[in-house]
Formats: structure tokens, C-alpha cells, sequence
């Protein structure tokens, strides 16, 4: 039997809600399945499942808070015998079938109330969908408690990384030519942004120097297992979210720019799933849009890098010789020199430019 | 369209990306992204709005041309004559 617990979705949580059961005990779960929904200072996030079996039981009921770790459900081989008991197990009243029906709820979800464990009409309308349900939290108790997580995170970066900086700055005119000869011909849909073609470029440069992709975790340096880019998201009401995009290495351009759509439009609903909030290996800001010229991040511990995209200005370059109007962007690491040196970080960035420059290659 | 039907597309496109705007307190000449907080994914997706509503697709090339209510009512109202006529 296999215990299935809060998941941590950062270093900055320590406890979530349960909102809504997704599967119910008799029903098989796969890798990937969503479970259950979580309400967390990043919102509402949907839980996956990581192994392949049975939920056998759940643990946790809904309006619960619960520290991470703790048991939410208990999922079992296909194989192995069912532990919990069923509905047909229990004593339940005519009265709570008859409820159940008209109200359609599970009655293997009901925790019975009655003499010895029985199922009464109550407990089955307390299980209801529209019964007393846990208020929501308030939009400024949301802001709040994100606040106070991402206080907790950064305070923490700060306290435990020493942090080193390196910034480099590249002509962008042929990335930007590039893009605006692919958008030229695609319709208004179909078109990248040049965040979508950096972060190809950030997956091309950490293959060349995977030092910077991974976690510190127990004073040694653990490789992420993939290249996720956790990509920093400003939300309309205040603070922000860094969540995954999965497999960037593995993905053409389209796909990325596809699944950063769908990130963004996620993030600012509220609906992450919690891969997305508990797998980056690395992160990037992007403060271009807002005029930053160059962007000095705090890392995401335990990851050991971030990447800071400024915008893009117009600057005397040297080019060929003369000296002329380019557009140039600044890119920084932040990095933890316990884990990487400024070697690395130097290469990390060498490779950025030299990927970036060459977009059709990417 | 009229023009005033335009304006309300573009108000409702810009609603969609970025539901805290006051469509009342928006200067016509004044760049949207001066009065609006837009990144470039959100005046992607302000982009693809306006073509949903209005069957106009605009180039990047054009994007200046949009930066203010009154330059995208302009506009549209242009490229629409253009199409019918």
C-alpha cells in the first residue's frame, strides 16, 4: 500500500486545503492522473498522482488543512486486496441511500457518524457538493499569504545562497530579425514571442553546462532529472508564481511557445497543477516588459540558478567595424557559488549567446 | 462596423486580457500601455482578441499602430473599409 501525501509545491509551502476529491476509493490511478484539488497561497492547484494502482482509501476529507506530508489517501497495487471498507461493508440508513441518490454522492467518500460508524442522512448531506463547504479565502487573505510564502522563500535564498551575479550583454538584431520573419507569415495565434525562443535557447545552453540545472540539497549538488524551466509570472493582483515548463530541451519552438500560453493563462486562473509548482530545475524572469534594462534575480532554493531578462534597448554597437544602432539585451545568472563557480556561470552565459545568435538553430 | 462599435470590440478585447481596466478612465491618445498593465503576452493575446472580434489580423509590423484606443479604432476602421471596399 502506498501512502500518498501533501506534496510540497516549493520551498515556500507548509501546508494546503483540501478542496475536491477527483478519484474516489475503486478507481485506478495512472502516473499523471489528478487526484484531488489543493488550495494553496498560489491558489488552487491540482495534485497528480505519481504511481499506478488503486485508490484504496482516502485519508483527508474536504475543507481539511494539513501540513505537507501528511496522508491524503492510500493507493494500492492492482493486485492487492482492497483494506478499506465499502459501502456494502457498512451500515448505512435507507434514509442516507436514499439522500445519496437524490443528492449524487459517493457513499464511499461518507464518513459515517452514527452508532458504530453508520452512515446517517446528515453525514450524507455534510458530503453533499453544495453542503457547508470551507469558505474561500478572501482575495487580500490570498495576497497575504502569498506574500508572507514568498518572504519566506527569498529570506530563506538569501540567508542560506551565496549568490554571484554575471550579466552579459548580446545583439539581439538577428534573433529579432528572425522572429519578426517567422511572425510575418504566421497568423496572429501562431506567433512567438521572443521569451519562448529564449527559453529554447536557456534548454540549448544548460545541455552545454548542466551545472546550473539542478538542486543543493544536503550539501551536495543533485542534476535536475530534465531541463523545467520554472518561469517567473506576475499575477494581475499581485505577487507571483514560478511554475514548470516541462521538458524544454525535448520541445520545438511551437510547443514551447504553445505551453507558456497555457502556463500564463493558468497561473493568472489559479488552476496549476502541482508538477508544475514542485519540478523546476531552474528559473527565469523576465522584467524586459516593465522597462528593466538588466535584471538581478534571487534564486529559488534548493535550485542553484536563475536566469534575468532585460529589455531590449537600442545602443552604439560595434558591428563589422562601425559603430552603429543595435538592439541589445541584457541576460544575467544569479547562481550559488556553492554549487557553481563563475567558470561556469561564465559558460552558461557564453552559451546563451552564442545559442541566441543562431535562432534557426534553436 | 461603426466606429463606436470598434471602440467596444477594442475595449472588450482589452477586458479580456486585462479585466481590472476601467473602459471609462482610458484617455483615447494616450499609449495603452502607459494606462494598462500589459506585457508582451498579454498584447499577444489582445492581438488575437481583436481578431476574434473583428476579423482583422493585424502584422507585428502594424503594432505601432495600435498603441493608443483611438490609433486602433483608426486602424481597423482602415484595414475594414479596405477589405469591403
Amino acid at each position: 500500500m502506498i501512502e500518498f501525501r501533501m506534496p510540497s509545491l516549493g520551498a515556500d509551502m507548509e501546508a494546503g486545503t483540501l478542496v475536491q476529491w477527483l478519484k474516489k476509493p475503486g478507481d485506478g490511478v495512472k502516473r499523471g492522473d489528478i487526484i484531488a484539488v489543493v488550495d494553496t497561497d498560489k491558489g488552487a492547484i491540482e495534485i497528480e498522482v505519481y504511481t499506478e494502482g488503486v485508490l484504496d482509501r482516502t485519508a483527508v476529507q474536504v475543507g481539511e488543512k494539513v501540513p505537507v506530508g501528511t496522508v491524503l489517501a492510500f493507493i494500492r497495487g492492482a493486485a492487492e486486496p482492497a483494506q478499506a471498507p465499502t459501502p456494502a461493508d457498512r451500515r448505512i440508513s435507507p434514509a442516507a441511500r436514499k439522500a445519496a441518490e437524490e443528492l449524487r454522492v459517493d457513499l464511499s467518500q461518507v464518513e459515517g457518524t452514527g452508532p458504530g460508524g453508520s452512515v446517517t442522512r446528515a453525514d450524507v448531506e455534510r458530503a453533499a457538493p453544495g453542503g457547508p463547504a470551507p469558505a474561500a479565502p478572501s482575495a487580500a487573505d490570498r495576497t497575504a499569504g502569498m506574500r508572507a510564502a514568498i518572504a519566506a522563500a527569498m529570506a530563506r535564498s538569501k540567508r542560506e545562497i551565496p549568490h554571484l551575479y554575471l550579466a552579459t550583454t548580446i545583439d539581439m538584431s538577428r534573433p529579432l530579425a528572425w522572429l519578426a520573419a517567422e511572425n510575418e507569415r504566421r497568423s496572429v495565434s501562431e506567433r512567438l514571442l521572443p521569451l519562448a525562443l529564449l527559453l529554447k535557447v536557456i534548454a540549448h545552453a544548460v545541455g552545454e553546462v548542466p551545472d546550473v540545472n539542478g538542486y543543493w540539497i544536503d550539501s551536495a549538488f543533485r542534476p535536475g532529472p530534465a531541463v523545467h524551466i520554472g518561469c517567473a509570472i506576475a499575477l494581475r493582483d499581485g505577487g507571483l508564481v514560478a511554475p514548470a515548463l516541462h521538458d524544454v530541451d525535448r520541445k520545438d519552438l511551437d510547443t514551447v511557445m504553445r505551453e507558456l500560453r497555457d502556463l500564463i493563462v493558468r497561473a493568472r486562473a489559479g488552476t496549476l497543477r502541482s508538477s508544475e509548482l514542485s519540478d523546476s530545475t531552474m528559473t527565469v524572469t523576465n522584467l524586459g516588459d516593465l522597462g528593466v534594462e538588466t535584471a538581478f534575480g534571487i534564486i529559488y532554493p534548493p535550485q542553484v540558478a536563475l536566469v534575468g531578462l532585460g529589455r531590449v534597448v537600442k545602443r552604439p554597437w560595434v558591428f563589422d567595424g562601425r559603430v552603429e544602432p543595435r538592439p541589445v539585451m541584457t541576460v544575467s545568472v544569479s547562481a550559488d557559488h556553492r554549487a557553481v563557480d563563475g567558470r561556469q556561470a561564465g559558460l552558461f552565459l557564453g552559451a546563451i549567446e552564442r545559442w541566441v545568435l543562431r535562432p534557426e538553430a534553436v | 462596423m461603426t466606429r463606436a462599435e470598434l471602440e467596444a470590440a477594442v475595449l472588450h478585447a482589452l477586458g479580456e486580457v486585462a479585466p481590472e481596466v476601467d473602459a471609462a478612465s482610458l484617455g483615447r491618445d494616450v499609449p495603452l500601455r502607459d494606462q494598462v498593465d500589459l506585457d508582451s503576452f498579454d498584447y499577444l493575446n489582445f492581438m488575437a482578441a481583436l481578431h476574434k472580434t473583428t476579423g482583422v489580423d493585424v502584422p507585428e509590423s502594424d503594432y505601432p499602430k495600435l498603441a493608443t484606443l483611438g490609433g486602433a479604432v483608426d486602424y481597423l476602421a482602415r484595414k475594414i473599409a479596405a477589405a469591403s471596399g
